[in-house]
């Protein structure tokens, strides 16, 4: 879906913000939303660019940045380092050689940290693109990583 | 006391997808029960049945409700489907096994109070929760319980799904309704209080998902009956998200005055590899961390006060002897530090400290300065903050302050044992 279309699915009004931004983060390749989109957005709902790119910045989800095709987040809430017994973060930064907030250099993954995603009674758990993934082990996290490297390609 | 099946009963049963399976489940006979009676006799039920909120606060929600109702004008109904609290899983599974409970909740609620308008505000990592929610209210609307005059009354109302865009401080009322009206979430003073002047500036009623799924067994077996579920202090049942350290983790519906020992130990079946269990964290990242021996304690509201909390959430997070009470408390320090939403200092700035002041307890380098400091530094944050994120986030400092005082003192030897 192209920006344009998803602008026209909403009124023109500022309370759809986050919608938009959501809506497009999930049909770009690299996850990120581009200073030219933002000012087309502010222009649309009739508010600055500064205040769009200022309530953006605000969310965790967003980037402004780009990212990797598959966003890999790790939960580093206390429910799952409770049930960490091999630290996923580690191994993660080992299976994919980058470090958090890095992307790897074929733009496949990007590697971040996030709070609780709600999935405790799996733990410990990471999503990656928003599909959550638990009760981790080495061998499963190795899984996970080259069925998506199957899939991309 | 043990479980009682009440919001979970139709878990597995019902195809969330299906609202004909809902319907032939009970399904909406109390919103066509509800749509038979006045406004006021509602509220009255609600007000029997002593239901509080489930989010955290544990408010009275008739209270709630009425200030709502004796608004004039738009009003608007919120949904707060924003559980980031760590710990915490149960709304999720309430929107993904059980939709219509949760949309039927909210329907009666825009009857009592007269709203038109109203907002499931979903977090974005729960991507299934909203799909689901979204294909729950078109059914809805396609069979009348939703849209213009429902079940041939005047009343109208209409559910927008809105995305949370990963901000665990959107789960606070006023920056949630900040961040529906498109905004960065940062709350606002109160008062006046959303009741009054919420959403768009207009009087907003916003509960939790658990809160909303409640109304309907509330008007359907009487507030009367619905009080004598539960103990003498808190009414009905609490959904437990239960995790850490046992063999079976997951979600349990159980009673109010139920021990939280039968939670950990029957239900849960304890902890794995024979290992003791040292301490137990209630209600998430924010809630105290009480010591083995208070496990007989009831969950119930009041029981609570003791720390200065509420039950409310019911996330019950069991560690084990294997792990360091100071590791726990970094995780969740730096968790708030990172998601203070910046508006007021001694949140903002505040937890940048005690993160550093913790770190000192978990490199064992702290002095009793250090633990002087830490102690005035999380009642201030816990006086002086706007909202309830800087209220509630030194609770687990503060209770163990109490409860773990050797740990504490432990950690300060270490420094003087090595003479710096």
């Amino acid at each position: 879906m192209s920006l344009k279309s998803i602008l026209e699915k909403y009124p023109p009004k500022r309370e759809y913000l986050l919608e938009v931004l959501t809506d497009l983060d999930n049909t770009k390749e690299n996850h990120y939303i581009s200073e030219e989109e933002l000012r087309v957005i502010a222009k649309h709902l009739d508010v600055s660019i500064g205040e769009v790119s200022g309530a953006m910045s605000f969310y965790t989800l967003l980037s402004q940045k780009p990212r990797g095709k598959y966003v890999v987040r790790v939960c580093n809430s206390v429910p799952c380092y409770l049930c960490d017994d091999f630290n996923v973060l580690k191994e993660m930064e080992h299976l994919l050689g980058v470090k958090v907030n890095e992307t790897t250099m074929d733009g496949m993954f990007t590697l971040e940290q996030t709070a609780c995603i709600g999935c405790c009674e799996k733990a410990p758990a990471i999503s990656i693109n928003h599909k959550v993934y638990g009760d981790l082990t080495p061998g499963k996290l190795k899984t996970i990583l080259e069925k998506y490297r199957r899939d991309s390609k | 006391m043990s479980e009682k099946i009440l919001l979970t009963a139709r878990f597995d049963k019902v195809n969330p997808l299906s609202i004909d399976d809902y319907l032939s489940f009970n399904g909406y006979s109390a919103l066509q029960k509800a749509v038979k009676m006045n406004r006021e006799d509602i509220i009255n039920e609600i007000k029997e049945s002593r239901l509080t909120g489930r989010g955290g606060a544990a408010f009275p929600v008739h209270i709630k409700m009425s200030s709502v109702a004796r608004e004039k004008g738009d009003k608007i109904l919120i949904c707060n489907a924003d559980e980031g609290e760590p710990g915490n899983f149960k709304d999720r599974y309430l929107m993904e096994k059980d939709p219509h409970q949760v949309l039927e909740g909210m329907i009666i609620s825009a009857f009592a109070v007269g709203a038109t308008k109203a907002y499931i505000y979903i977090r974005g990592e729960y991507r299934n929760s909203i799909d689901i929610m979204k294909h729950a209210i078109e059914e809805a609307r396609l069979h009348g319980f939703l849209g213009k005059s429902i079940l041939e009354t005047n009343q109208s109302l209409d559910i927008e799904i809105r995305r949370g865009c990963g901000a665990y401080v959107c789960g606070e009322e006023f920056a949630l309704i900040e961040s529906i009206e498109g905004k960065a979430g940062r709350t606002r003073v109160k008062p006046p209080y959303p009741t009054q002047k919420g959403a768009f500036n207009l009087p907003t009623l916003i509960n939790n998902v658990e809160t909303f799924a409640n109304l309907p067994h509330i008007i359907n077996m009487s507030g009367k009956k619905y009080s004598e579920i539960g103990s003498k202090n808190a009414t009905g049942t609490k959904l437990i998200s239960l995790s850490g350290n046992v063999k079976n983790k997951g979600l349990y519906e159980v009673e109010y005055g139920t021990t939280i020992r039968y939670v950990v130990e029957v239900l849960g079946k304890g902890p794995k590899n024979n290992r003791k269990i040292k301490m137990v964290q209630l209600g998430g990242a924010s809630g105290p961390i009480i010591p083995e021996e208070l496990l007989d304690m009831e969950i119930d509201n009041e029981s609570f006060h003791i720390f200065n909390s509420k039950m409310a959430s019911g996330a019950v997070i069991v560690m084990d002897d294997s792990h360091d009470l100071f590791d726990v408390i970094y995780r969740n320090m730096t968790f708030f530090a990172h998601e203070s939403c910046g508006k007021c200092a001694p949140c903002r700035e505040g937890h940048t400290q005690i993160v550093r002041l913790v770190k000192k307890f978990v490199n064992r380098e702290a002095s009793m300065k250090d633990y002087n400091s830490l102690k005035s530094l999380a009642h201030v944050i816990h006086e002086s903050t706007l909202c309830g994120l800087g209220q509630t986030s030194p609770t687990s400092i503060l209770s163990t302050i109490e409860y773990f005082p050797d740990e504490y003192m432990r950690k300060v030897a270490y420094r003087k044992e090595r003479g710096f």
